[in-house]
C-alpha cells in the first residue's frame, strides 16, 4: 500500500498533525524552555557588552589604537642580533617544562595507585588523594607561579615547581583512570602463581598502564612547553619575562620576533612528542583521553 | 610491549633450540633498546636540569619558605570567635565578590563572542564544507596562530591598545577561544555525513542552506559540549589575565601578592578553588544530562 504524494491533501496533514502534535512541533513546554534559554541568553549578553564598554567611543578607539598601534607594529619582526639570547631562553624554556613534567611524573607516580580504586581497599583515602589532586589542578600554572616566585625567589626554579605541582595533580588523574581500566586477568596471573604485591604490580600491572603514562607524560610535556612560555610574566623563569618586558615597553617588532620562536619550538616539540607517541601506543589515529583533563 | 615478535612463526615451531636463540635475540634487541632509550632521557635530563639552573639546595633551602608562605595564608581562626574571625579574613569580600562576579562574566562574554565567531570560520575550516582549498588552507592557519598564542599573550596586546581593564582579557580570551572553538568545530564539521548535504544540494539549497538544515542538526550536540567545556577553561583563564592587567579576580590577587597582604591573597585563592570546583561540577552535571552521553559519544 503506497501512497503517493500527490494524493496527500491538507486535510489529511491537518488530521496527522492533530494525531501526532510532538512530530510537527515542540510542545509549548519546550518552545518556552527554548525562548527561555536563548532569551536569557542574549539579555545576558547585551548586559556583558554593556558592562565592559562594547557600546562605548572608548572601544573603537581601542580597536583602531590596536589596529594602529599594535598590528600595524608588529612586522617585520626585528631583533635578530639578539637571536642566539632569544635560543637560549627558549631553550631554557623547554627545559622548565621538561624539569617540571618529570618531576610532576616522579611525584604522581606512587600517588595515582593511591588514588585508583582497584590498587587501594580504603574508600577514604582513594578518594582523599582523587580530591588532593583535583585541588592541585585547580589552581592554573600562573597561580602556582606566583606563590612560588614569592616562596623561592625569581627564576625558572619557581617556574620548575609550579608545573610539577599543577602536573602531579593531572597525572594522578590521568594515571589512576589508566590504572583502574587495566586488564584483571594479568594480576590474577601474577597472584596464581605466587608473586607479592611488588611483583603483581611490576608484572599485572606495569605492562599494562606504562606505554599509556608515558604516552600522556609526553602529551603533558608538549603542553607545559606552552605554559613554561608564559610563566616568566610573572619572573618565574623562560621566554615569558622577555616577551612580557618587550610588549611593556613597546617593543613590538622584537615580540613578534620572540611570539614566533615560541610558535615554532611549540610546533616542533608537537611533532617530536606525537612521532613518539605514536611509536608507543601505535594506532595515531585515536583521540587523546587526555584532550579532556588539559586546557588547549 | 611487543611481545608477538617474539613468537618464532610457524616452520620453527617445535624447535625448542630455535625458539630459545630468537627469544634471546630479542631480548638483547630489548635491553639494547632500553639502555640507548635510558641514556638519551638522561642525557635530556642533565641538560635541562643545567638549563633551567635546577638547583636542589636552592629547592631545599626554598621549601620551608613555601611552607611558611603557605602557612600565612590563613590567619589564625578560633573556634570561639570564628564567625569575627572570618569577617576579619574576608574584610574585603564586597569588592572581591564583585571581581569574581566581573570574572565570570567576562569568561562568559568571551565564550559567547568566540563560539560565535569561532563556530562560523570552523565552516570554512572544515576541508569537506570549504569550497576553496586556499580558504581552508587560510583559515587553518589564522585559527592556529589564535589558538598557539597564549590568552595572556593576546591580553598584554589588548592591554596596549584598550588599557587596563577587563576590555582587555574578555578580548584575549575571545581571540584564544575562536582558535580553540574554530578547530574542535571544524573537525566535527568534517566528521558528519555528507548525504543531507547532498539532499540539500540536489534540491537547489544555496551555501547558507546546506549548513543550516543539513551541517546544523549534526554538529549541535557536540558544539554544546565544547562550549561547556570551553567556559569552564575562559573561567579559568579570566581568572589569571588579571595578573597583565586585564581584569577580573587575577587583578586583586596579583596587587595582594605584590603588596605582601598574605592573608587576602588566601581568602582570594579560596574564592577562586570553590568558583572553579564549583564550575567543574556544575558543567559536568550539565553536559551529562542536558545532552546527554550518546551525542557525545558518536
Amino acid at each position: 500500500m503506497s501512497v503517493r504524494l500527490a494524493d496527500i491533501t491538507a486535510a489529511d496533514i491537518a488530521a496527522e498533525r492533530a494525531r501526532f502534535p510532538r512530530a510537527f512541533a515542540p510542545t509549548p513546554r519546550e518552545r518556552m524552555h527554548f525562548w527561555f534559554l536563548w532569551g536569557g541568553g542574549t539579555m545576558l549578553t547585551l548586559y556583558c557588552l554593556y558592562r565592559f564598554g562594547f557600546f562605548s567611543a572608548g572601544f573603537l578607539h581601542g580597536v583602531s589604537k590596536f589596529g594602529s598601534v599594535v598590528v600595524a607594529q608588529l612586522f617585520p619582526p626585528k631583533g635578530f642580533a639578539n637571536l642566539p639570547m632569544f635560543m637560549m631562553v627558549m631553550g631554557e624554556t623547554i627545559a622548565m617544562a621538561f624539569m617540571g613534567t618529570l618531576l610532576g611524573a616522579v611525584f604522581a607516580f606512587p600517588l595515582s595507585f593511591l588514588a585508583s580504586r582497584n590498587m587501594t581497599r580504603s574508600r577514604p583515602l582513594q578518594f582523599g588523594t582523587r580530591r588532593f589532586a583535583d585541588l592541585l589542578r585547580s589552581f592554573d600554572y600562573l597561580i602556582w607561579a606566583l606563590i612560588f616566585v614569592r616562596a623561592i625567589g625569581l627564576g625558572p626554579l619557581a617556574g620548575i615547581m609550579a608545573i610539577a605541582i599543577v602536573e602531579t595533580g593531572t597525572f594522578v588523574k590521568l594515571y589512576s583512570e589508566a590504572i583502574e581500566n587495566l586488564d584483571r586477568k594479568q594480576v590474577d596471573g601474577v597472584i596464581a602463581a605466587g608473586g607479592d604485591g611488588l611483583q603483581r604490580i611490576r608484572f599485572g600491572v606495569l605492562p599494562q598502564v606504562l606505554p599509556m603514562m608515558l604516552s600522556n607524560t609526553l602529551y603533558m610535556f608538549e603542553h607545559n612547553v606552552r605554559s613554561a612560555s608564559i610563566l616568566g610574566i610573572v619572573g618565574a623563569g623562560g621566554i615569558g619575562f622577555l616577551l612580557a618586558d618587550r610588549l611593556r615597553a613597546y617593543e613590538l617588532q622584537e615580540a613578534c620576533l620572540i611570539i614566533l620562536l615560541i610558535i615554532l619550538a611549540v610546533y616542533a616539540i608537537d611533532y617530536l612528542s606525537k612521532t613518539l607517541r605514536e611509536r608507543l601506543i601505535g594506532d595515531h589515529r585515536r583521540r587523546e583521553p587526555v584532550d579532556d583533563a588539559v586546557q588547549t | 610491549m611487543k611481545e608477538a615478535e617474539a613468537v618464532p612463526n610457524s616452520k620453527s615451531r617445535g624447535s625448542g633450540a630455535r625458539f630459545e636463540a630468537q627469544y634471546a635475540a630479542y631480548r638483547r634487541e630489548k635491553r639494547i633498546y632500553a639502555f640507548l632509550f635510558g641514556a638519551a632521557f638522561l642525557v635530556c635530563l642533565v641538560a635541562a636540569a643545567i638549563t633551567a639552573k635546577f638547583d636542589v639546595v636552592t629547592l631545599i633551602r626554598g621549601l620551608p619558605r613555601t611552607t611558611d608562605f603557605l602557612e600565612k595564608l590563613v590567619p589564625p581562626i578560633g573556634l570561639a570567635t570564628f564567625a569575627h574571625d572570618m569577617r576579619e579574613w574576608y574584610w574585603d569580600i564586597g569588592r572581591w565578590m564583585d571581581s569574581l562576579l566581573s570574572t565570570l562574566l567576562m569568561a562568559f562574554l568571551a565564550t559567547v563572542l568566540g563560539t560565535a565567531i569561532g563556530g562560523f570560520l570552523s565552516f570554512f575550516a572544515a576541508r569537506n564544507l570549504a569550497k576553496q582549498y586556499l580558504v581552508y588552507w587560510v583559515m587553518q592557519r589564522v585559527l592556529e596562530i589564535a589558538r598557539t598564542v597564549p590568552d595572556i599573550v593576546w591580553a598584554l596586546m589588548f592591554v596596549i591598545a584598550f588599557g587596563i581593564g577587563p576590555l582587555a582579557g574578555i578580548l584575549a580570551i575571545t581571540v584564544h577561544t575562536i582558535g580553540a572553538q574554530g578547530k574542535l568545530f571544524a573537525e566535527v564539521n568534517e566528521n558528519i555525513s555528507p548525504l543531507p548535504i547532498d539532499g540539500i544540494r540536489a534540491a537547489g539549497g544555496t551555501w547558507f542552506q546546506e549548513i543550516r538544515f543539513a551541517v546544523l542538526p549534526q554538529v549541535i550536540p557536540n558544539y554544546m559540549s565544547y562550549t561547556f567545556w570551553r567556559l569552564e577553561l575562559n573561567v579559568r583563564s579570566a581568572t589569571i589575565v588579571g595578573f597583565v592587567g586585564a581584569g577580573g579576580i587575577g587583578h586583586d590577587l596579583f596587587s595582594a601578592v605584590q603588596l605582601l597582604y598574605f592573608s587576602d591573597v588566601g581568602a582570594i585563592l579560596l574564592i577562586v578553588v570553590a568558583t572553579i570546583m564549583l564550575i567543574d561540577v556544575l558543567s559536568e552535571m550539565f553536559r551529562h544530562s542536558a545532552i546527554g552521553k550518546a551525542s557525545f559519544a558518536q
